[in-house]
């Protein structure tokens, strides 16, 4: 199993997260936050499975950031991961040009999971 | 009862000048918002008040106030909800007066709520024994209070609610909790009472999709080439019901789309534990409802439920924190990131030999990956990147010293950098943000609604 972006994209069977789910992200002092929201029913149940705390906080990593929290919505298939320490100290101190986080939840959907997703979206 | 229609047409301060104008004009509206104060607004507000004690609210308010003015005689229903009074809501009700009057409005009622600013009341809580420690660090306030430029608590629905109640009009206000935007309109209008848990869920759903205004109908949506005119997106609409679930939808003829889609993402947007949203009114559970799509553009949400909040409210202090610049210039050719991290190098290098030591420095080569550091990243060569560096110091000779050696790089760094003619930067004020947690009954909230001329004058305009 390999969560690096970089070197995944040449897994032959691996979803690429945007294929399945969108995604919307944004800060709240020094934690950020991504949605996810599943396409379908089944995206909604596969990722509950491979998307997990553990690599959502694997392909961010890089970031330097603390812990991660998935939080669960089924009732409209989506996912709320709150990241620790994303922003290197929040709006006001961070010196990132992506001080709050806006970009996080695009870059996720470059997530490549390992597996097939049911419907599709694997490439 | 008949329903609610609450529009809101701002996002924060610097959205689209037209949007609120058109909402308002083209929307059917029972209610327009307003939210315009992000985290750090109020530390420039604050900077504004302390050149003129008469600025320091949202300046693009009063010139909507004008706008609409012509169209308040045929739209009798309509009130408007704000945030735009900032640090100083009974100067921007004295703008707005000015304005009303003068547009034959003389008569209507402006209401003004204060009480979130306790900038002055935070030496004497901590002498108290009031924490006021630092909700993620767990520092005591002391730290920084010395350097506070801003502490504000973030009220809730019911000084709104009061002050429509009492016939305002235009309820002006400083830091209130965004979603008591929507709660307090919805309060007032259906008469809910204060511990009717699921409806002030209901409602503060609803204020929570449409606080960040066009992002609920289209705006960011991952299929964006699919969204029809967005140059012309309509900002959205909750139609709030008594039993306080609502519709989403948007005026008619503009562009921009609601679906389950976007209105799911915004209710996950910039939010914690989902199960527990807290605002002063009521802790929302969001894990309870549901989105359906019952006609075109438009996304029942129904089902949230609530809990009482907690009895502590939210303060939000600002401290100055040094100054910072930054500064950008486009690197061109073979070996361009290379050449853009070691241009960055040279400035910071230059800038320690001229006897400077800048506390924090942070070289991006924006193209290469670094938006998002280390986590997306191009492949093969670039030929192009932007090169940004950027600086903090508590000394602000430090900063602008560095602010003078970008331009020397044209001509003294590796080749192929661009950009220079679009000038220097300048060293600006740094912030930190203090959030902490004030116990409820600590806090006094006011509502003061006079007619528009006696704001004006009160203001001597």
């Amino acid at each position: 199993m390999n969560h690096d972006p970089r070197e995944a994209t040449s897994e032959p069977r691996s979803t690429r997260l945007g294929d399945i789910a969108h995604a919307r992200s944004g800060d709240k002092g020094n934690r950020a936050n991504v949605g996810v929201v599943a396409r379908d029913d089944a995206g909604y149940a596969w990722l509950a499975r491979h998307l997990t705390a553990d690599a959502v906080a694997d392909f961010f990593r890089p970031l330097g950031i603390g812990a991660v929290r998935r939080y669960e919505l089924p009732n409209i298939r989506a996912f709320n991961f709150v990241i620790e320490d994303a922003l290197a100290g929040g709006a006001s101190r961070s010196l990132r040009l992506d001080s709050q986080g806006k970009a996080l939840g695009v870059a996720l959907l470059e997530l490549r999971l390992p597996g097939a997703a049911p419907a599709g979206g694997t490439s | 009862m008949p329903g609610l229609r609450i529009g809101n047409g701002a996002g924060f301060w610097g959205d689209n000048l037209d949007a609120p104008y058109l909402l308002a004009r083209d929307g059917r509206l029972d209610v327009l918002t307003l939210e315009y104060l992000a985290e750090l607004t109020l530390a420039i507000l604050s900077h504004l008040r302390a050149k003129d004690p008469r600025a320091g609210y949202v300046t693009d308010f009063p010139d909507l106030v004008a706008r609409l003015a012509p169209h308040l005689d045929e739209q009798t229903a309509l009130k408007i909800v704000t945030n735009a009074g900032g640090l100083n809501p009974a100067a921007c009700a004295g703008a707005c007066g000015g304005i009303l009057t003068g547009a034959g409005h003389a008569e209507r009622p402006v209401g003004v709520v204060t009480g979130d600013d306790v900038l002055d009341r935070v030496a004497e809580w901590t002498a108290q024994g009031v924490e006021l420690s630092h909700m993620d660090s767990g520092e005591p306030i002391g730290r920084v209070a010395d350097r506070l430029v801003s502490a504000n608590v973030y009220l809730g629905a019911r000084p709104i609610a009061d002050a429509l109640d009492q016939g305002a009009r235009i309820v002006l206000t400083g830091r209130v909790a965004d979603a008591s935007l929507t709660v307090g309109p919805a309060c007032a209008h259906f008469g809910w009472a204060w511990d009717d848990w699921a409806r002030l869920a209901g409602a503060s759903a609803a204020g929570h999709i449409i606080e960040c205004g066009a992002q609920a109908t289209g705006g960011l949506w991952h299929q964006w080439d699919e969204i029809p005119n967005l140059a012309g997106i309509g900002y959205p609409i909750a139609e709030l019901a008594e039993d306080g679930s609502c519709v989403i939808t948007k005026a008619d003829g503009t562009g921009g789309r609601v679906s389950a889609g976007t209105v799911a993402e915004q209710v996950v947007y910039e939010i914690d534990d989902p199960a527990r949203y807290r605002t002063p009114d009521v802790d929302v559970d969001f894990t309870t409802l549901s989105l359906d799509e019952v006609g075109p553009d438009r996304v029942a949400v129904r089902g949230a439920s609530g809990r009482p909040p907690s009895d502590r409210l939210k303060l939000a202090a600002v401290y100055r924190d040094g100054w910072t610049a930054s500064g950008l210039l486009a690197v061109v050719g073979r070996d361009a990131e290379a050449k853009a991290r070691a241009a960055g190098a040279i400035v910071l290098e230059r800038v320690r030999r001229a006897g400077y030591t800048l506390a924090d420095t942070l070289i991006e080569c924006l193209g290469a990956g670094h938006v998002v550091p280390n986590v997306t990243r191009p492949a093969g060569p670039l030929l192009e990147v932007v090169l940004r560096v950027t600086v903090r110091d508590p000394d602000r000779a430090a900063v602008a010293r560095f602010c003078r050696e970008l331009a020397p790089l044209v001509t003294s760094g590796p080749p192929g950098i661009a950009g220079y003619a679009t000038g220097r930067p300048t060293a600006r004020p740094a912030f930190g943000y203090w959030p902490a947690l004030v116990p409820r009954d600590l806090v006094d909230s006011h509502v003061d609604v006079r007619p528009a001329h006696d704001w004006a004058r009160s203001l001597g305009r």
